[in-house]
């Protein structure tokens, strides 16, 4: 790709970028003095003995906990058995949700999505290609979906936009000829393992402790009292425990493992879907399907590859589901009928990711279940347990959302009346989290 | 998740380097290559049925001197990555192996390693493109190791700093197809994926620390070659100053082992040419714009 480089219209494009990388918090900034005071004026002054959360699972609703509870003045250590976003986090697609995926089907998770949407582009500028999506309906029956597509949309919030078959195939030239119509919306790519970081560098930046490489492998209980957590430093080779006023379970797909450390149940369904990353862009907006959400209806771009998604199928375990062949397949065979190009594209990697998806009222596993997230406080169980919360549930688009949340209900647990603060919080560049 | 699974499991034909005592706390210093534990070079010849690969892993804990070499066997999938061999170590015979991974689709550019001394991402490496009898793998070089094969990305990117703003930048325009209307221009993410890689494969980075090295010189170039509104003078300042452009003897390793088309070895040519440019036009008086 050279185009933007040849300088025809590089002035609008430049201040395009620029705006965007001004609006970037530089490394540099953590000394200046004006962004030390954006940061102390978020972070409220510390109580003299805070308490002391353990958040387990450094994925990205871990990161945004840790993120939110210090800011809210608690004390946070965070346990992670690898390296941070090694689970589900970093696999996941890169798809910035504009809620329309759900608009049809699963309006709370719509609406969450489009809320969200707006917010991570204010609190972490420069993280996303903010080049939109499109729906494209390439048969009769996708067409006929249109007015219930664009209802539900509206009803939701997402912002909508009606383009013509010749208009779509000038903003990408790579889709199916053959198209009907195509509908835009503001969806994004985001790098899957970046967003995360800056919650991570933010959060250690105002005093949470991230420890990776270390696995829990019991949890300290007292009675019904959760006190804490036992953990394994593999870097180390040492074995010691961490104490706790509360214990969250953040470990995604892994929580019902978690949560029967502490011998209590989370409805986690783990369900496992297949991704495929060909070389080459082949588009630049997400490309999706406008139908039912479905087998392999979504492309997007990645730097120098397109990656395609996706299936779904319930796993027992999380770990490294398996990369079943025909779903590579089925997953290439379905979007190339958007792009038609991805039928000739390299693969370069096919992969699987676990979905940490809620099951509620006795709802089977995956498509069928809404994409929404609970938080469980389970001292309010038939059997309670106290001191020890679950989120589960959710996806990337909503970490933000899930942490205020969780960070609700822990704040509610301790008697700590803090409002949440990350909507308006500019985070770090991910590179400050690889700073000393 | 138990603690029944540990401690890990050694495989039976290896034997495990004796521990000593633990060492006294702080990071490990860089370390050499690691020696053999047990299996001799001269292997019995591979067998006759099914690929069975033998995979040599370089184990470190904190506070080990220096790092072994472990083996597992495995007859794996067709198509199967290095890091599929590592994730089902992980997941199935030693929990307590330490790497960094994410993405599984050399986006994100956490798991490079060296494989048979060559870095490589290792989930962009297949198990049946490696062609030696064994497979060794080994922690990046040029980074401080934390353990096993997880090195600390800390220096690597404090050389990305060393302008005094960040040199990979979030997003680079693209050209071409008509944006839709609310999108000024299209935008993507810069190549670079910060993985290391090139870093540790610099010959002339092993032996001076100092040589601010391929990913961010390359990345320099980058915003010299499109400035996008940011300041060109500290670019061609630490361009010109001894640790930077000229120390590159050409080795071209950087430009080989990148798996993201960054070609750091062709960006760092031409800011070298820059930097000469520049100084002609001041020995003539012109200044450097």
């Amino acid at each position: 790709m050279t185009g933007g480089r040849d300088g025809s219209g590089r002035a609008t494009e430049g201040e395009r970028v620029l705006e965007d990388d001004r609006g970037m918090v530089s490394p540099l900034d953590r000394v200046s003095p004006g962004a030390r005071a954006e940061f102390r004026e978020a972070a409220p002054p510390a109580p003299r003995d805070p308490p002391h959360v353990v958040i387990i699972g450094g994925g990205g609703t871990g990161a945004a906990v840790a993120h939110d509870l210090v800011l809210r003045g608690l004390r946070v250590t965070l346990v992670e058995r690898g390296e941070v976003t090694s689970g589900t986090t970093g696999r996941h697609h890169g798809l910035l949700h504009s809620g329309a995926r759900y608009a049809m089907t699963d309006r709370a998770s719509a609406i969450e999505c489009i809320g969200e949407n707006k917010i991570l582009r204010r609190i972490a500028p420069g993280s996303f290609e903010e080049n939109d999506g499109l729906f494209v309906a390439l048969t009769d029956e996708d067409a006929d979906l249109e007015r219930q597509f664009l209802e539900g949309c509206w009803q939701c919030a997402v912002p909508t936009r009606r383009i013509d078959r010749a208009h779509a195939l000038r903003l990408e030239p790579g889709l199916n000829p053959d198209l009907r119509l195509a509908v835009q919306v503001p969806d994004a790519t985001m790098d899957a393992m970046r967003l995360p970081l800056r919650f991570f560098a933010t959060a250690r930046r105002n005093g949470a402790e991230i420890l990776t490489f270390t696995e829990v492998t019991a949890v300290t209980t007292a009675g019904r009292s959760v006190r804490g957590v036992a953990v394994r430093d593999h870097a180390a080779g040492r074995d010691y425990e961490i104490g706790a006023d509360i214990v969250i379970n953040a470990a995604g797909p892994w929580a019902g493992k978690v949560a029967a450390l502490a011998g209590v149940t989370v409805p986690v369904a783990p369900t496992a879907g297949v991704m495929v990353a060909v070389r080459g862009r082949h588009c630049n907006m997400v490309v999706n399907r406008l139908h039912a959400p479905g087998d392999g209806d979504i492309a997007l771009p990645q730097r120098g590859m397109t990656v395609l998604g996706t299936s779904s199928w319930p796993v027992n375990d999380p770990d490294d589901p398996d990369v079943p062949a025909d779903h590579v397949e089925n997953v290439v065979r379905e979007t190339s009928n958007l792009l038609p190009a991805l039928r000739g594209a390299e693969i370069r990697a096919s992969w699987s990711a676990t979905r940490p998806l809620i099951g509620k009222n006795g709802t089977q596993s995956g498509r069928g279940m809404a994409r929404e997230f609970r938080c469980f406080d389970h001292a309010l169980d038939d059997s309670p347990t106290e001191g020890f919360v679950t989120i589960a549930g959710g996806k990337a688009t909503t970490l933000r959302a899930m942490a205020e949340i969780t960070a609700n209900v822990v704040c509610g647990k301790l008697g700590i009346d803090r409002p949440c603060e990350t909507s308006d919080v500019t985070l770090l560049p991910h590179a400050a989290w690889y700073a000393r | 998740m138990s603690e029944s699974t540990l401690p890990p499991i050694q495989p039976a034909e290896t034997a495990p380097k004796p521990v000593g005592p633990p060492e006294p706390v702080g990071p490990p210093e860089p370390v050499g290559p690691p020696e053999t534990a047990g299996t001799p070079e001269t292997a019995a010849p591979p067998e006759q049925v099914g690929p069975t690969v033998h995979l040599r892993i370089s184990r470190l804990r904190a506070g080990d001197r220096k790092p072994h070499f472990e083996e597992f066997e495995f007859t794996p999938e067709p198509g199967a990555t290095v890091l599929d061999l590592l994730l089902e170590i992980r997941r199935n015979r030693d929990p307590s192996l330490v790497m960094r991974h994410s993405c599984m689709h050399a986006s994100c550019g956490t798991c490079g390693v060296r494989i048979n001394g060559r870095e490589a991402l290792a989930c962009d490496t297949k198990v049946a493109g490696v062609t030696a009898p064994t497979v060794d793998v080994e922690p990046l070089v040029n980074q401080r190791p934390v353990a096993d094969l997880a090195t600390d990305m800390v220096d690597f990117y404090a050389r990305f700093e060393a302008v005094g703003f960040p040199l990979v930048r979030s997003a680079e325009t693209v050209g071409g197809a008509e944006p839709p209307e609310g999108v000024k221009a299209y935008t993507r993410f810069e190549n670079c994926i910060e993985c290391g890689l090139c870093l540790s494969a610099c010959p002339i980075s092993r032996t001076d620390r100092s040589y601010l090295g391929p990913a961010a010189l390359a990345a320099a170039a980058r915003v010299a070659d499109e400035p996008r509104g940011q300041p060109l003078g500290p670019i061609f300042a630490i361009a010109a100053e001894p640790d930077s452009v000229w120390r590159c003897r050409d080795a071209m390793q950087c430009t080989a082992v990148c798996p993201s088309a960054v070609d750091p070895a062709r960006a760092l040519l031409g800011l070298r040419r820059r930097v000469a440019f520049g100084r002609v036009r001041s020995l003539l008086g012109r200044g450097r714009q």
